[in-house]
């Protein structure tokens, strides 16, 4: 899989990725630019750093969810999410969404490639 | 509830049912947010006690569930696990690692037409016992894998 073929926004800090094989399944690939602080960490200085992790992500297809996720801060760092579903068809919206315990939340639309 | 959450809820269709109960005056913000995610399951420090907040009932272990995850992670920063089922009608998988802090790392709904196929990458802490739960129908069924990690991903 090249670079270019991830869907990319310049401000976003999520890539989406939706292909479709020839059995029909839509195969969804996300990665996210996400720190997922568990909360646990300390500085060097012996500060704990304060808990900051996704805790929601949801994928859509035509508007339709397909599936969502709620996440504990023990998802690694920079997200990745695989998935996959039926019924999808080249040219398809698949949305991606994120929110994190902070509020902070991203949505990106891709369409589905073969 | 700040803006970013609410359009969440809103494109989750959640928005939809919450704004009937806040106009019949039985809005309770609380169990909103922990519809969306739940924080006894995520903040249970045993293992046991995540399992029995999400699934309730027993849990059976079954060939037809796999874990699919390195024997041994050099780095437990990343460790990709996956699961996948091979039974029809799958609408919820969890993934737990049991010596971690908090067991529970994530927590999947699926809908009709969604391949029981999942791939994350998890923080494991120690070497550890990952489980992996699926929901068919009305039963839960399990599988588990002991994965050997080098280096501790939790950081400290």
């Amino acid at each position: 899989m090249s670079v270019s073929r991830w869907e990319k926004d310049m401000a976003a800090a999520m890539k989406v990725r939706a292909k479709i094989s020839d059995d029909g399944i839509t195969d969804v690939r996300i990665l996210i630019r996400h720190d997922m602080e568990t909360g646990l960490r300390k500085e060097k200085d012996g500060t704990l750093v304060p808990p900051h992790f996704i805790q929601n992500v949801m994928v859509k297809h035509q508007g339709r969810v397909v599936l969502t996720a709620q996440w504990g801060a023990a998802v690694s760092k920079n997200p990745y999410l695989n998935c996959q579903f039926l019924n999808g068809t080249v040219g398809d919206v698949v949305e991606v969404s994120w929110i994190d315990n902070k509020g902070q939340a991203e949505s990106i639309n891709t369409n589905i490639i073969v | 509830m700040n803006s970013e959450r609410r359009r969440f809820l809103g494109e989750s269709g959640l928005m939809l049912a919450t704004l009937g109960l806040v106009s019949s005056g039985f809005f309770n913000r609380a169990r909103a947010n922990s519809e969306l995610w739940d924080s006894t399951a995520f903040g249970a420090e045993e293992i046991e006690s995540a399992i029995k907040e999400i699934v309730g009932v027993d849990i059976f272990p079954h060939a037809d569930v796999s874990i699919i995850a390195p024997e041994i992670a050099e780095n437990g920063a990343v460790v990709p696990v996956g699961v996948e089922v091979a039974m029809p009608n799958i609408s919820k998988i969890a993934i737990l690692c049991e010596k971690n802090p908090h067991p529970l790392a994530a927590l999947y709904d699926l809908s009709e037409g969604t391949v029981a196929n999942i791939r994350t990458r998890i923080k494991m802490a120690e070497t550890s016992r990952v489980v992996v739960i699926a929901k068919s129908g009305d039963k839960f069924y399990s599988a588990d894998k002991l994965i050997k990690v080098t280096r501790g991903g939790c950081g400290g």
